[in-house]
């Protein structure tokens, strides 16, 4: 029992709750959210620290031991992502307070925000199927208000669409849900694996294996990204970034916990389809990249090919590709955060969102600009920044495993997305000054400086990661080696 | 011209409060018969909903002087705290306790501090349901 689990959850809760009530008072709200941001980051730290002094902790929900009570689960992979979630979030935080605008501010933003924090946080930390779809739906259900937040006609139109899809795919999750519970009769996430494995998958498991695939597919942009370039272009800049950053982190999540916890058996079956899937997705995230000539897309459719490459590593499942999966997922939070809202400031900066319409930026926003050529490298995969570290891995264990053709592509994708990135730096930073920038700025000198302190504290992170790879390997590896022998997380859960 | 509306008035007068008697019995019979807080809160808010049908919406307002937007807020701040009772006492998160006591009137009574919890999902039931039907009556 640790009940210091189950702070990661209510610290954004208890602040949604109590910003309610000062819905009027705009500086108590943004000092509240900030500090509730703060403790959640030290609360995410402490429990890192725990599971690496003290291995996997659990805590069970009123006492009752699991089956049948719900269990908060933090191993190395939950605990690393509540921290990075707890960063992102903060950082997000901040930003808004210069870029979001009262209007929005005093119509119940941070809460909601605040709410998107409590489901991202709960669908890591849960080790029960059914929890995990309602901290997805706590998290849908804030996302859904944040999208259409401001009520811009681009954003009403996205968020149809958005809400559409999602309550299709939650409607199949539970039927996924219902039918595992028919088969096993279990749904705490360890009593699952354990009678999966008991029963042997195969027949009607692999159907319902299947149906999971495709509902985290759906969330997190595999191969189903249809909806995702769209809704991803229409709430303001803060709103983006951590929709990018968290929200198709969590289908991921879930897609390498149950794929390493309950449905590891028959790979022929389930994990030549997640290959099949993740080579799509970077093929097609990277004609989207290539294809489009302004900002948000192209930004939109680098978090689909990275997508793709992260589940590539669960489908190669040897502890080299897992480590790297893990890796680059923490990398890849950080770092599409910092991406969207360095692009949401160029955007600001230039006045327009087409690449051919902007240009000479250098001269007057020259931190930016170095700035968000340090982030593509990094995104890119650049030795000494941190996406390279994971990258290497997975490749290294997608050769291992033998998927040529997915390697290369992965090795592809990667081009694919320095090019498309560089290619907004070159149009932006270089060239001839256009005459939209320069005078949108001039009279906000200091909220420009306040959001690119922000990207600055992402940035540091980014290059943190880089260069102590050495130093995040050693969490990175306990992590991976969990997905690797499900029997480390079912032992700490079903103990005594 | 104004529709004369007696009968639906007097109705109401009568009906809200059979619905909101109902509700209460509801929400108290939920540990050990159908009910419980959501039932419960959703039975009196189609009570405040009828009154506002009846009587027009300024009218139940000054009657009624609650914020339902408030309302659901201090809901689920009830159900938070029931849930970090149990932390306080050195017990897992949401830990509920009970016990039997005796009531003057009641005579030995199970007293359970889900209850406690139960209000809290019965106030933010009450508030959402009500707010978003004042939320979509208001035309603006």
């Amino acid at each position: 029992m640790n009940n210091t689990l189950v702070l990661p959850l209510i610290i954004p809760l208890l602040t949604a709750v109590i910003l309610v009530f000062l819905q009027g008072r705009i500086h108590l709200q943004r000092w509240i959210s900030g500090a509730s941001g703060l403790a959640n980051i030290a609360a995410a730290a402490y429990i890192l620290y725990q599971v690496k002094t003290d291995g996997i902790q659990t805590l069970y929900m009123s006492g009752w031991a699991p089956p049948y009570g719900i269990v908060f689960v933090a191993d190395m992979l939950a605990a690393l992502l509540v921290l990075t979630t707890a960063l992102i979030g903060t950082c997000c935080i901040v930003y808004s307070f210069r870029s979001i605008g009262e209007e929005r501010e005093k119509h119940y933003y941070y809460p909601l925000l605040q709410f998107l924090l409590v489901g991202v946080m709960g669908s890591f930390l849960t080790g029960d199927i059914f929890n995990l779809f309602v901290c997805f739906e706590v998290m849908l259900i804030s996302s859904y208000a944040l999208i259409v937040h401001g009520g811009t006609k681009l954003q009403l139109r996205e968020s149809l669409k958005y809400i559409l899809i999602n309550i299709l795919s939650s409607a199949l999750f539970v039927a996924a849900v219902a039918y595992l519970y028919g088969v096993t009769g279990a749904l705490n996430m360890a009593d699952l694996s354990v009678r999966v494995a008991e029963a042997g998958q195969g027949g009607i498991l692999n159907v319902i294996a299947m149906l999971f695939m495709i509902v985290f597919a759906l969330k997190a942009g595999l191969f189903l990204f249809f909806w995702l370039p769209g809704a991803y272009s229409a709430p303001p800049t803060a709103i983006r970034t951590i929709f990018a950053a968290l929200l198709t982190k969590v289908g991921l999540y879930a897609l390498l916990r149950t794929f390493t916890l309950i449905f590891y058996h028959d790979h022929s079956a389930t994990h030549s389809w997640l290959g099949w899937m993740a080579g799509a997705t970077m093929v097609l995230g990277a004609i989207g990249a290539l294809a489009y000539k302004d900002v948000p897309r192209i930004l939109n459719y680098n978090v689909v090919i990275s997508v793709g490459f992260i589940v590539f590593g669960l489908v190669s499942a040897n502890k080299d590709a897992l480590d790297g999966a893990v890796f680059y997922l923490l990398h890849d939070m950080i770092g599409k955060a910092l991406l969207f809202l360095l692009g949401g400031m160029i955007i600001a900066v230039a006045g327009t969102k087409k690449l051919s319409q902007m240009g000479g930026l250098i001269r007057s926003h020259p931190y930016l600009g170095w700035m968000f050529f340090v982030t593509v490298l990094a995104i890119a995969g650049i030795p000494p920044f941190s996406g390279f570290a994971g990258k290497l891995m997975i490749i290294r264990g997608g050769f291992a495993a033998e998927n040529y053709l997915l390697a290369t592509l992965s090795v592809a994708s990667s081009l694919v997305v320095l090019y498309s990135l560089i290619r907004i730096f070159m149009a932006a930073f270089w060239g001839e000054e256009s005459e939209r920038a320069g005078g949108v700025m001039e009279e906000r000198k200091s909220d420009y400086r306040f959001k690119l302190l922000c990207g600055a504290g992402l940035l540091v992170l980014v290059i943190a990661m880089g260069i102590g790879a050495e130093w995040v390997y050693g969490f990175v590896s306990e992590a991976g080696q969990t997905l690797i022998q499900p029997a480390i997380y079912i032992d700490a859960v079903l103990k005594e | 011209m104004k529709p004369n509306d007696v009968i639906l008035k007097s109705v109401t007068q009568v009906a809200a409060v059979i619905i909101l008697t109902f509700s209460i019995y509801l929400f108290m019979n939920g540990h050990h018969h159908p009910g419980g807080g959501f039932i419960g809160g959703l039975s009196m808010a189609s009570a405040i909903v009828l009154l506002y049908l009846s009587f027009g919406i300024e009218k139940v307002r000054e009657n009624i002087r609650v914020d339902f937007k408030k309302l659901a807020a201090i809901g689920v701040l009830i159900a938070i705290g029931t849930g970090m009772a149990g932390v306080v006492f050195g017990q897992p998160f949401l830990t509920q306790a009970f016990g039997y006591r005796d009531l003057p009137i009641f005579g030995t009574t199970e007293l359970a501090s889900a209850l406690i919890f139960d209000t809290g999902v019965a106030l933010a039931v009450i508030g959402t349901a009500v707010n978003i039907i004042l939320s979509i009556s208001e035309d603006r």
